[in-house]
């Protein structure tokens, strides 16, 4: 790894699954970086692969029916789809961290918080029941549960869906990772609670140094929150950049159509929306070239033919259209 | 249908002091005692001219949804009034067996009301085919008898933009936002004058939302369709509505045209809920002031007093602890229920 800041590398991840008649190529090719202490955001509409590229990172698909024909995930010097199980299992929930956009995912119904988020001390840190009990509260208290050393003792239902969301935060920074991914963690919120939430993993992520993986489709949660952006479609990233070069000058039609798709506060009403047209790719039966071309209003014979490489306009600003390879 | 809106013209549509109350639980103590209630819908009044939309917004809990069923009589309000055209059409229910039911005339005012749901997946029967979701409509009031149904039910497509050689197929053969397409074509399928849209583009892509609002948009024209908008995404609501009504556990707390309630809100909750959306801007986004809620949504089993929004409000007094704010005018069609606004 050439910048020592960088903590989590992916080179040309692809996560397929095999169903009864095809094959389905839900990451295709991915590849990005994390640096300690930024945030990057990975947008996406279902379907894109965005959860699926998080949940390959921490080997948390089956396999069967997931596989990965090829990737490299460079995590400290190890690659972590070829290290044995055992010693992914240690760093899951210790240095690489997930939450979820449902709390009830990753929360037991039938145990309290506090035996959920002792365990987590108990066989990570090997603490005494005493002291995973007492980091435990303070983690809690931390993200903002008042009262945390009585309510620590309750089940996940007696608490509000945005206080479910801080106690699953709590859980996954117990060890206070190197890597938190953040799978759509607000979807679920009301705003108001969302900008809470979105709040405390800013705040946490500072204090702790850690890297953010925030996965989410909103693109108001990626310009609010996050250092870097990755456009992913079908299985691809096809464009990625700082967030404000993203944002200031997207180059990849898809950006594009997202940007002018959404319904804005800051608009007059009434405007037409700019709809993208047709629907996003089946990914059992992909179109070939550039997976976007069939809803690509500047879609040449050539986009049909051959898939677009990835062109940087800048060093730290690329995407994959043959568009920017003439403009560029 | 197309007579021209005047503000002489009585409204389309006028709710008064309308109450939803869901009784929980069984009856507390042998003896029965009072069961707890949620009051979903406590004392909303609105009014929509023919050919306005009106766009409901709040968040989970607040009552949105009972607001839209209870005004289409989906249920029954427990207190309030419901005029359509100037009928109480509230009071066209009839009590057989111990359970209340529609009579004959609200069965028939379906026809010119109706309602599109949130999840396109739950609302559409999966065992039929598209011809007889949208004919059924159609054969339930004997519209378009015979073999012109189908020509009917392939025009419904078009206009919605389906391809009507699809009228076979069945819902799951279809995607989230051709299916939210086909629900429309159910709700317009009898040319009603109301439409209420429950959450209607929540449940797709963002891509595919953009989609849907312009289909709304388009057939709210040529239609000349009068709708209640009800979303939690203040953006989509203020998109398509003409003017807004905020909600708060139960409660219209602030009522304006679209442009100047997000421009000019008044309400402490309403001030909160725009600063909460993100825009997709990130210079923007790092110089906004974000007002940040404390706590949570108080339960509206046990809403507190006064002021509803007194709990989590950043500018509260004793006042709003002890007395409850009314919806009042302080501008020419502009209404807040805040005693500091």
């Amino acid at each position: 790894m050439a910048n020592p800041d960088v903590v989590l590398e992916i080179r040309d991840l692809r996560t397929f699954f095999r169903t009864d008649d095809h094959l389905v190529k839900a990451v295709d090719g991915l590849s990005f970086s994390v640096r300690r202490g930024e945030t990057l955001g990975i947008v996406g509409e279902s379907g894109s692969g965005k959860s699926v590229a998080c949940l390959s990172a921490l080997r948390l698909l089956p396999t069967p029916p997931a596989f990965h024909p090829s990737g490299v995930i460079r995590y400290g010097g190890d690659d972590l789809l070829r290290i044995p199980e055992r010693a992914i299992e240690r760093l899951r929930g210790d240095r690489l961290a997930m939450i979820f956009q449902d709390p009830m995912t990753s929360l037991n119904p039938y145990l309290t918080v506090a035996r959920q988020l002792t365990e987590v001390l108990e066989v990570h840190k090997r603490a005494s029941p005493s002291a995973a009990r007492q980091g435990a509260v303070a983690m809690l208290e931390r993200v903002g549960i008042p009262d945390a050393a009585r309510r620590i003792d309750q089940y996940p239902h007696q608490f509000s869906g945005g206080m479910r969301q801080r106690v699953m935060i709590a859980m996954a920074l117990l060890c206070e990772p190197d890597v938190l991914f953040a799978d759509e963690p607000t979807t679920a919120l009301d705003v108001t609670i969302q900008a809470q939430i979105l709040e405390l993993i800013a705040e946490l992520r500072e204090a702790l140094g850690m890297a953010v993986v925030l996965v989410t489709h909103d693109l108001g949660v990626v310009a609010g929150t996050t250092d870097r952006v990755a456009v992913m479609y079908a299985g691809r990233i096809v464009e990625e950049g700082g967030t404000d070069e993203v944002f200031a000058r997207p180059l990849h039609p898809y950006t594009r159509g997202l940007l002018a798709s959404m319904p804005r506060i800051d608009t007059p009403p009434g405007t037409v929306l700019e709809a993208i047209p047709g629907l996003p790719p089946d990914l059992g039966h992909p179109p070939g070239g550039c997976p976007f071309h069939p809803r690509c209003p500047q879609a040449t014979d050539r986009c049909r033919r051959d898939r677009p490489p990835a062109v940087a306009v800048s060093p730290t600003h690329r995407a994959a259209c043959f568009e920017v390879e003439v403009a560029g | 249908m197309n007579e021209p809106a005047s503000t002489s013209a009585p409204p389309l549509l006028e709710v008064r002091d309308l109450a939803v109350r869901f009784p929980v639980g069984r009856t507390a103590g042998l003896i029965g005692g009072p069961a707890a209630e949620v009051r979903a819908v406590d004392g909303v009044s609105v009014s929509l001219a023919r050919g306005e939309t009106l766009g409901l917004v709040g968040e989970s809990g607040c009552g949105k949804s009972t607001t839209g069923r209870a005004v289409l009589q989906l249920v029954r309000p427990s207190a309030g009034s419901v005029r359509f055209q100037g009928e109480p059409i509230h009071e066209w229910w009839v009590r057989r067996g111990g359970r209340w039911q529609w009579d004959h005339r609200l069965r028939n005012l379906r026809r010119r009301m109706q309602m599109i749901f949130q999840d396109p997946y739950a609302s559409l029967n999966p065992r039929m085919t598209v011809e007889a979701i949208l004919g059924e409509p159609l054969r339930n009031f004997r519209i378009a008898p015979g073999g012109r149904q189908r020509q009917r039910v392939q025009r419904l497509m078009e206009t919605v933009g389906l391809d009507p050689r699809f009228i076979r197929r069945y819902p799951h053969e279809f995607s989230g936002g051709q299916r939210q397409r086909i629900g429309i074509a159910r709700a317009i399928a009898l040319e009603p004058e109301l439409i209420v849209a429950d959450e209607p583009v929540s449940a797709l892509d963002v891509s595919i939302q953009a989609q849907i609002l312009n289909l709304l948009a388009r057939l709210r024209a040529d239609l000349g369709l009068t709708m209640l908008f009800i979303a939690h995404d203040l953006a989509a609501v203020r998109h398509i509505s003409d003017r807004i009504a905020v909600m708060y556990l139960g409660r219209i707390v602030e009522l304006a045209a679209a442009r100047e309630i997000t421009a000019a809100p008044l309400h402490p909750y309403t001030k909160a809920l725009i600063s909460a959306v993100p825009l997709p801007d990130p210079a923007g986004e790092r110089s906004r002031r974000r007002i940040v809620l404390s706590g949570d949504l108080p339960s509206p089993m046990n809403p507190p007093p006064g002021c509803p929004f007194h709990t989590r409000c950043p500018l509260r007094e004793d006042r709003c602890i002890r007395e409850e704010p009314q919806l009042r005018d302080v501008a020419p069609g502009h209404q807040v229920a805040c005693h500091l606004a």
